[in-house]
């Protein structure tokens, strides 16, 4: 099936952003739409900057890493000279992908169809019958496996874009980049993926979870019984309706943005800000870990840093929560219906035992597949993704909360703005179409 | 030091404690732990590491576990409102050697979870530490592995395995 090009007049009119009535529409048609996804892979996909994985993955010379990043198989390595490659896992030969585990450590990577073998640099290095073939078959790396077009890092985070020309990381992070430096800040020796993926699966688009990632507005109507929880771990009766509204929403540029607050929220941070739950002995040791950001940091960026709880959305499909835990999460759109999701945890280089045992046991307090949050959120998701079949008569969503407002709340819907106004830009195809506005 | 424990007997409170989550007596479930029991899931790519290391699916302590439960009967669990139909099937059944009061007793287990029109399928196995108390067999430790490499399609474990 071919895709058919929407005229960019008709991507455009799937927003209605009309700032003096405050009213901003989504039609509901980009969530279910086949052509619609076509050009998301094409304009999105193919042009942006996509999470590939933390450095702390690749730790040692040989390691590597096997995962789907926009749909394609890649293969992220740590060469002996320590540097990073970002490789395509597929065959020069025939396309078999040249190595079928997740992760691990090795110098070489043989396919298993012909043996055509590979380092790891993707440089070819040997096949079975070389003869057959002219002597300078293999001249200038033209069997090697095909290197991704772009990477690069950022303090730790690595990401690849599969179209050579596009701007460089930094530039593309904008003011994410400053909120990705405090989650990495956390940690004195850096920060690492703790071992244990989340891989799990959500029927619905692509575009909802980067909504509800940032949607503070959610908070007590879905997670209700997550708040039950943690009032009867801490043995308070707090009423915690008014705490989603505390903090603010930042429109970080490129469609990044950012729902945070400082010291407002119920739950403990590891790193640090102590919470009832975890009872008085854990006490000095999270008011250390405080102390030492503090001093490390300075009073007022280590306020930030161990007392702030960030819900960041980078354009297009990474999610960086750094709340009771801070997760790292990205997801790929299969189908318009269907993600695969993939979240990991992120923890400081060197936290001690104690410390590491509460990170654990506070992330899946909330988060993932089996948290007291995550599965109610997907149920939500799914609800939304179903209740689409009804577009033809119901066609619009509504995101119009607090665009008349100049101090836009968590519990407000700029966040989604900015997603939206940067996701028409693109799919449209219209640079001047305007990111910034209420 | 008690008397050993058999194999009918270990199935007999295993299959009793499928019919209570089956059944949705969630809390019943619960009360049949210690009250320092633990009820841990790990990541389906790391089956292996330790719970306070690694990311686990749960790791849930006995308050914690009793707040699922409690949790899960509301309305307000989203996820499971309306109530998934659940149907445990327990098998291979092992009791190993007893070490102090604690008797691990291993298990495969397929839960098959049905709601909004889909049947997931949750195939594993379980390994508990028991103990005998005044009120019977009761669990000091369960963790039920997935076998399974990454958590599609079902994409949640928002019930009891």
């Amino acid at each position: 099936m071919t895709v058919q090009e929407r005229p960019v007049s008709s991507a455009a009119g799937l927003i209605i952003d009309d700032r003096q009535e405050a009213r901003f529409k989504v039609n509901r048609n980009v969530f279910v739409e086949d052509d619609i996804l076509g050009l998301e892979r094409d304009r999105i996909f193919e042009k942006c900057w996509l999470y590939l994985g933390h450095v702390s993955e690749v730790s040692k010379p040989g390691s590597f890493v096997a995962r789907r990043v926009g749909g394609r198989p890649l293969l992220f390595t740590r060469d002996r000279e320590n540097n990073l490659n970002a490789l395509y896992n597929t065959c020069s030969h025939r396309g078999a992908m040249v190595c079928r585990e997740r992760a691990g450590n090795r110098r070489a990577f043989t396919c298993g169809y012909h043996a055509w073998t590979f380092d790891e640099k993707g440089h070819f290095i040997g096949m079975p019958g070389r003869e057959a073939l002219p002597t300078n078959a293999t001249d200038n790396g033209k069997l090697d496996l095909v290197r991704v077009e772009r990477m690069e890092e950022f303090r730790g985070f690595v990401f690849v874009c599969f179209d050579r020309n596009v701007e460089p990381l930094v530039d593309y992070l904008a003011g994410a980049a400053d909120y990705l430096a405090y989650v990495a800040d956390q940690g004195e020796h850096g920060m690492e993926i703790v071992e244990g993926s989340q891989d799990y699966s959500i029927a619905a688009n692509w575009k909802l979870l980067q909504e509800n990632s940032v949607d503070g507005y959610h908070g007590q109507p879905t997670h209700v019984t997550y708040f039950d929880y943690l009032r009867s771990r801490d043995g308070t009766t707090t009423n915690f309706a008014g705490s989603g509204a505390q903090g603010w929403v930042k429109n970080l540029g490129n469609g990044h943005a950012v729902s945070e607050s400082i010291g407002a929220l119920p739950w403990g941070r590891p790193y640090a800000r102590w919470a009832p739950g975890w009872g008085e002995s854990a006490k000095p040791e999270v008011e250390e870990l405080s102390k030492q950001i503090m001093a490390r940091l300075g009073p007022e960026r280590g306020n930030v840093v161990a007392n702030g709880d960030r819900n960041m959305i980078i354009f297009p499909n990474l999610v960086v929560n750094d709340i009771m835990a801070t997760t790292i999460r990205t997801f790929y759109p299969v189908r318009p219906d269907y993600i695969e999701v993939s979240a990991w945890s992120l923890a400081p280089v060197g936290e001690s035992a104690t410390s590491r045992d509460r990170r654990m046991r506070n992330f899946v307090e909330f988060l993932g597949p089996a948290g007291f949050a995550s599965p109610d959120d997907v149920e939500m998701l799914e609800l939304c993704q179903r209740g689409y079949a009804n577009r033809a008569s119901a066609p619009w969503n509504d995101i119009s909360r607090g665009m008349l407002s100049n101090a836009p709340k968590k519990t407000d819907e700029l966040q989604m703005r900015t997603f939206w106004r940067r996701w028409r830009q693109l799919v449209s195809g219209d640079p001047n179409l305007e990111l910034n506005g209420p | 030091m008690s008397t050993p424990l058999t194999r009918t007997e270990a199935e007999e409170f295993l299959f009793q404690e499928a019919a209570l989550l089956d059944a949705w007596k969630l809390e019943e479930w619960a009360e049949l732990f210690t009250e320092d029991g633990e009820y841990l899931i790990p990541a389906t790519d790391a089956p292996e590491a330790g719970p306070g290391t690694s990311l686990y699916l749960v790791y849930d302590d006995r308050h914690r576990l009793g707040e699922r439960a409690k949790r899960l009967l509301k309305k307000t669990a989203h996820a499971e409102s309306p109530r998934s139909l659940t149907r445990h099937m327990t098998t291979n059944v092992v009791v190993g050697k007893a070490n102090d009061a604690l008797i691990p007793v291993s298990c495969n287990f397929v839960v098959f979870r049905s709601r909004m029109e889909k049947t997931d399928i949750y195939p594993g196995h379980a390994e508990y530490q028991l103990l005998r108390s005044n009120q019977g067999l009761r669990i000091r430790n369960k963790k039920a592995t997935l076998d399974i490499d990454v958590l599609r399609p079902q994409g949640k474990v928002s019930i009891i395995l």
